[in-house]
């Protein structure tokens, strides 16, 4: 078995309209921060599992950004290996 | 003739349904805990208001697992009525039973209010004795009921009808002013505002009550 750890970013799909990074931009300009054009808030999912190999863990992640973690209705998503160590 | 009222931890609405449907209204009503699988012997089931399971990762993401809900499923399936109000409509938009999904709202405030609402269709019997066009006057209070859905789905829920209310003046931004949609079936109606809080005069209006009595036929 591998120990993996794993990164998954949930980002509201362009279309989508987000309140909160619109309030965010705004306190960047009070804050005096010039230029920025554009602000979006995701989340990011830092997860660790154990699976025999690297692409029968990237299944499983995938199922469970696709399944729990994004609502695809609203969401995207993007899952990083970061690291396999064997146990 | 009998509704079942689904207690999530974090429900904080159960309780103001179960006043209305049993003590407003005189309908037999019983609770259902989050992990029970039993719904013999409803006709209808309400998903109520609140923060299910502390509306962790998403609004209704977590309580979309619960066992009750697997039984739900299958309820509605036979033609159940289940009505998601709040949280409960989070709830059933995360399981897939209706479609969209609800979002923070646009102006980021909680909205806690009293809006005036259109019934979009008659297609269905929640509404019994309203027509299309007609006003009903209900409260609100959510941080999370921006209606959003593909323009696909959109056109989808017109096509069929499926758009149950409207807000008269858009609170929080839903796309098409929508309030509240039915399936296809028309079984499941999810909605943002509570009508179990306008379900007696000393509270402000009675236009709840509509809703609530359609449960059962």
């Amino acid at each position: 078995m591998t120990h993996f750890k794993a990164r998954v970013l949930v980002s509201l799909r362009p279309s989508v309209l987000d309140p909160a990074g619109e309030a965010a931009k705004a306190a960047a300009n009070r804050l005096g921060v010039e230029g920025v054009k554009q602000l979006r808030i995701g989340k990011c999912i830092e997860l660790e599992l154990e699976a025999s190999d690297e692409l029968e863990a990237r299944s499983r992640l995938e199922f469970l950004a696709d399944r729990l973690l994004a609502n695809p209705v609203i969401e995207d998503w993007t899952l990083e290996i970061l690291s396999g160590s064997s146990i | 003739m009998s509704i079942g009222v689904v207690v999530f931890p974090g429900s904080n609405c159960d309780r103001d349904v179960q006043w209305a449907t049993q003590g407003c209204l005189g309908l037999s009503t019983r609770y259902l805990w989050h992990e029970s699988r039993d719904l013999s012997g409803l006709d209808a089931v309400v998903l109520p208001g609140g923060f299910s399971y502390g509306d962790y990762l998403r609004c209704g993401a977590i309580a979309r697992f619960a066992p009750v809900l697997e039984s739900l499923v299958d309820f509605v399936d036979q033609g159940g009525r289940v009505l998601g109000i709040c949280n409960g409509f989070q709830v059933l938009t995360e399981m897939g039973l209706l479609p969209g999904v609800l979002t923070r709202n646009r102006g980021l405030h909680f909205l806690c209010q009293t809006v005036d609402l259109t019934v979009a269709s008659s297609r269905t019997s929640w509404f019994r004795g309203f027509d299309k066009g007609d006003v009903l006057t209900l409260p609100i209070a959510h941080g999370e009921g921006r209606y959003q859905c593909s323009e696909e789905t959109l056109r989808r829920l017109e096509d069929e009808d499926s758009i149950a209310l409207r807000y008269s003046q858009n609170p929080n931004g839903s796309v098409a002013d929508i309030a509240g949609v039915t399936n296809s079936a028309g079984n499941v109606l999810g909605l943002m505002p509570h009508p179990e809080r306008a379900c007696d005069p000393l509270l402000g209006g009675i236009d709840g009550q509509i809703i609530l009595k359609a449960l059962l036929g």
